[in-house]
């Protein structure tokens, strides 16, 4: 087994120190009659070749967004990421390195976090951010749970256009824990009234900007209406390329801002491992969960970065802990930080600007197709159009087509029939103009 | 000597003398200021084309006036930026790296090339189901592979970390409990276990009951039972315990809590210590998440990703949250909302389906090592532990006297006494060394813990030097050289660092008005 240095000699002569004839003296504790004497019903061991070939098996049965015409968003999203990004993830030293527990040999981990958490805040408008979660719809139930600290509330209302695998999450966490959520009804067209569900035992509001259906809010008004019921305003996002060209939401009163950051750095995986951005003001750090990179000096005088205020932390304070996370989205972050690196602010603008100038161009195009209406009056990168009959099988005649043109709603929310006629449909800079035509065409022919 | 151009070629008159630099840099180890340091935020390294069709603005009022404040870098300066952080890291590539309850093994770089096959990496969560068929086809095979090495009949594939796991099992509970109609409200947990259990437990609104180790370092059946009532929900136990020890009464255990109405949830951190040996399924256990990425080798890297998929028992096998993997006629589809007969789905752990990334490499890890090389890999782990404890036992000491441990081996602090050297020196000591330190204070329950695990990645030649090393320390320890371990370490890209000043005074990101501030002063 090519994994495995020790040969049977290397054994032999350890187990003669050890003191014990065999290996199974090492396992005496486990009862004799659950101790396994041969094999388990598997494959046995194969050879690099051999896997790459089962592997290539199940991955060639998979359309690769790259190979198609591809407008499918919903939360994840298709972006080109920069060769750099990937090779400097695989450096060693990052990829197999730990948590930075023992900072004096684990400053190259510490300083990306920080570098990480000062570009989350300055994206988001917000004060502070912590080293990520998980992913954004965990941030999002992460930051319902730290409302309900802060305000010693425990009720959450969430606004129907939140991402309504967010809602469930939140809503699974909050029932098990015993706390409130009342969840608004989706309305695609972006138009719903918040406020009339705030009160004075309501902890937080969570309302998404863009939200599900594309449409951006203004939240300055909540804002207030929320912070005068003693309540927080969580805003929540799924697309980050969006903050590059929008106003952000810590600049319309947010207090907690979650998001999905795999737009920038990461790959489409299948849903998986993404990372969780999660952002707020100074004066809620001590209720914030996961972990905190900080700057400090060292015996000698020099900068160096710890991980700090983990009395919040689940390893120091247990069942007292602000959460129970503690593995999160390192390697993920890295990928974040170094492409926003080569991004920059100038570059994310621009990177912002090529995806809405494409997703306005596909709309428009859209809109002349017979049948079909865009409900959009605002929108990013993603909107959502009305088409005549049932969105999933119009869906999958565009996939039979060569084209993956967005995803229908009902899948996502399949007890809302009057929705059935719904698709999101997004658009990166990753689309051409060939691309934008293949879907008008392919749409005509499958209405 | 001299060559013929005058060039020495021999080392000199060389000395030992320690120069400061006027860079800052000490050859090889370069420091790096921060990205804001160096970067402007007119600069970028990408290049991007011009946006084709600038249209009409759909952004409404909402168009961001301000700027962003985020400097870019060209591309050469962000591989000279990073480059010069990894090397300020330390890896598993680079030394052997015991820490404990971790799993710090070699992480095969073919697993990375196959989660970046187009086919799994560039496919979208919400493609159609037709156009996915090899991806949820390969969630559906790594369930059977965990499921026939646990023993256990379903597994819930969606968490995205260990403690996410743990959550999904207690919840996975809760359910089951409600389901028939009963409300219990305690839940027992060890107090060797890790940290992430009873925050689980709280999170969901669990009362914490801690149960006391024995001398030998394991659970008592007796102090279970004691605190056994209709209240207690389920117990949480570690197995292998984070002592490094088999819970050797656990079927007696497991017994006593099924027979209360209560569930036995095992935290699976230290799985890898058995797989292919024994089977969680026939030691009574209800629900135990199991962390790919330290059992099945998918990279820590530096703290995340990971995915902790959750094995369920028949009794809380209907209660496996949304979505998960059926097969049938048609093929194989993910069923993404409740509804489905004999389903009783408690919930959704998280958007879309769980962590594809790290299931591939787990796969690749599982097809490489094959049922006979999981089994040797669990069997080279305890035996590479062991063989570290006797090597070591007559110059530390050991909490729990003189018996087999599995796949990690923990020492107290008791053979420091006098010495002025605490663990933390010790641990600090073996940076200089040339190794990463052990886990440090954990488990709670022994006094100055240090906690080796050195997996079986290790050659005979890798563990005796790293033995030979810890011998030398802990000769000198005695010997009262306590200078050497206070002041270490040494040779580390930093000294030790002020972790009192980084909690009292936070500073949690880099900002202009702090940075102009500084620059005045």
């Amino acid at each position: 087994m090519r994994y495995l240095p020790l040969s049977d000699a290397d054994r032999q002569a350890m187990l003669a120190r050890v003191g014990v004839a065999d290996i199974d003296a090492l396992f005496a504790n486990v009862p004799k009659d659950k101790l396994l004497s041969g094999l388990v019903d598997l494959p046995r061991a194969k050879s690099e070749l051999a896997v790459e070939r089962e592997l290539a098996r199940f991955a060639s049965r998979n359309v690769a967004a790259g190979a198609v015409p591809f407008f499918v968003g919903a939360g994840a999203y298709k972006h080109h990421v920069p060769a750099t990004v990937d090779h400097l993830i695989q450096r060693s030293e990052f990829l197999t390195s730990y948590t930075p527990y023992q900072p004096e040999i684990a400053q190259g981990t510490l300083q990306y976090l920080y570098e990480f958490q000062t570009q989350v805040a300055m994206l988001t408008g917000m004060e502070v951010a912590n080293a990520s979660m998980y992913d954004g719809s965990t941030a999002a139930s992460e930051a319902v749970l730290m409302a309900h600290r802060q305000t010693r509330r425990h009720k959450a209302v969430l606004a129907g256009n939140l991402h309504p695998h967010y809602r469930e999450t939140i809503e699974t966490v909050s029932r098990m824990a015993g706390n409130e959520v009342v969840a608004l009804p989706p309305s695609p067209t972006g138009v719903e009234d918040i406020a009339a569900a705030i009160d004075k035992t309501v902890s937080c509001v969570v309302v998404q900007t863009p939200d599900f259906f594309g449409n951006l809010h203004d939240l300055t008004d909540l804002a207030a209406k929320v912070h005068a019921a003693g309540a927080l305003l969580i805003a929540v996002f799924t697309e980050v390329v969006s903050l590059g060209l929008v106003t952000p939401p810590g600049e319309m009163g947010a207090d907690i801002v979650v998001g999905e950051g795999q737009s920038i750095g990461n790959a489409l995986n299948f849903g998986g491992p993404y990372v969780g951005l999660f952002a707020t003001r100074q004066n809620l750090v001590r209720q914030m969960p996961g972990r905190l990179c900080g700057e400090t000096v060292d015996k000698d005088g020099r900068r160096g970065f710890v991980l700090t205020l983990s009395t919040r932390e689940q390893h120091i304070r247990r069942e007292k802990a602000t959460s129970n996370i503690c593995t999160n989205s390192g390697l993920c972050v890295l990928a974040f930080t170094i492409h926003m690196s080569l991004l920059g602010e100038a570059g994310l603008q621009r990177l912002a600007a090529t995806n809405h100038a494409n997703a306005v161009a596909l709309a428009e195009m859209l809109a002349n197709v017979p049948g079909v209406t865009v409900l959009n009056e605002t929108f990013f990168n993603e909107f959502t159009v009305k088409v005549p009959g049932k969105a999933d099988a119009v869906v999958e005649k565009l996939a039979a087509k060569g084209v993956l043109g967005g995803v229908p709603v009902s899948r996502l929310l399949p007890c809302k029939p009057e929705l059935a006629d719904l698709i999101l449909v997004a658009s990166t800079e990753v689309n051409t103009d060939e691309d934008r035509a293949a879907y008008v065409a392919a749409l005509k022919k499958v209405l | 000597m001299l060559n013929r151009q005058g060039r020495p070629t021999g080392p000199g008159e060389a000395g030992a003398r320690a120069v400061t630099t006027f860079s800052g840099n000490s050859g090889l180890s370069q420091d790096e200021p921060l990205l804001f340091e160096i970067g402007r935020t007119n600069v970028t390294g990408v290049d991007l084309e011009e946006p084709k069709s600038p249209g009409k603005s759909r952004l409404g009022k909402l168009a961001r006036r301000g700027g962003i404040g985020i400097p870019g870098l060209s591309e050469p300066e962000v591989m000279r930026h990073y480059v010069r952080l990894s090397q300020m890291n330390y890896g598993i590539d680079t030394g052997l790296f015991p820490l404990g309850s971790c799993t710090m093994k070699h992480n095969p770089r073919l697993n990375e090339k196959m989660a970046r096959l187009p086919g799994f990496a560039d496919v979208h969560p919400l493609q159609p189901q037709s156009t996915v068929q090899g991806a949820i086809a390969l969630i559906g095979e790594l369930s059977r592979w965990l499921q026939v090495l646990t023993g256990m009949p379903a597994v819930a594939m969606t968490p995205k970390a260990g403690a996410h796991g743990e959550l999904a099992g207690m919840m996975a509970i809760k359910a089951a409990i409600a389901a028939r109609g009963e409300k219990r409200s305690t839940v027992l947990v060890p107090e060797s276990a890790h940290g992430t259990n009873p925050a689980t437990a709280a999170l969901i609104g669990y009362r914490v009951v801690s149960v006391p180790a024995r001398a030998d370092g394991t659970v008592d059946p007796a102090e279970v039972r004691a605190r056994l009532n209709a209240d207690v929900a389920a117990i949480m136990l570690t197995n292998p315990n984070t002592c490094g020890l088999f819970e050797r009464d656990v079927v007696e255990i497991a017994a006593a809590v099924h027979e209360a109405g209560a569930f036995f949830y095992a935290d699976g951190a230290n799985f890898n210590a058995i797989v292919g040996k024994a089977r969680p399924g026939d030691l009574g256990v209800d629900a135990m998440h199991i962390n790919l990425h330290k059992t099945f080798s998918t990279p820590h890297g530096g703290g995340g990703p990971g995915a902790g998929p959750v094995v369920l028992s028949e009794a809380l096998a209907p209660f496996v949250p949304v979505p998960y993997v059926v097969a049938d006629a048609k093929g194989v589809r993910l069923v993404e909302h409740a509804g489905e007969p004999g389903a009783q789905p408690f919930g959704r752990m998280s958007a879309f389906h769980g962590q594809m990334g790290m299931f591939v490499r787990a796969m690749s890890y599982m097809l490489s090592h094959g049922a006979d090389g999981m089994r040797q890999a669990s069997e080279d782990a305890v035996l590479s532990a062991n063989y570290v404890k006797a090597s070591l036992q007559h110059v530390m000491s050991l909490p729990f006297g003189d018996q087999p441990c599995m796949h990690e081996v923990l020492f107290d602090d008791r053979w420091l006494e006098g010495t002025g050297v605490t663990t933390l020196d010790f641990a600090k000591a073996m940076i200089d060394e040339g190794f990463h330190p052990m886990t440090v204070y954990f488990p709670l329950v022994v006094h100055g813990a240090m906690l080796i695990e050195p997996t079986e990645s290790e050659s005979k030649h890798s563990l005796d030097r790293f033995i030979a090393s810890l011998d030398g320390l802990a000769r000198a320890a005695k010997a009262g050289d306590a200078d050497r371990f206070k002041s270490a370490p040494h040779f580390a890209p930093r000294r030790r660092l002020d972790e009192t000043k980084a909690a009292r005074e936070p500073k949690l990101r880099w900002s202009p008005q702090e940075a102009r501030k500084e620059a005045a002063e």
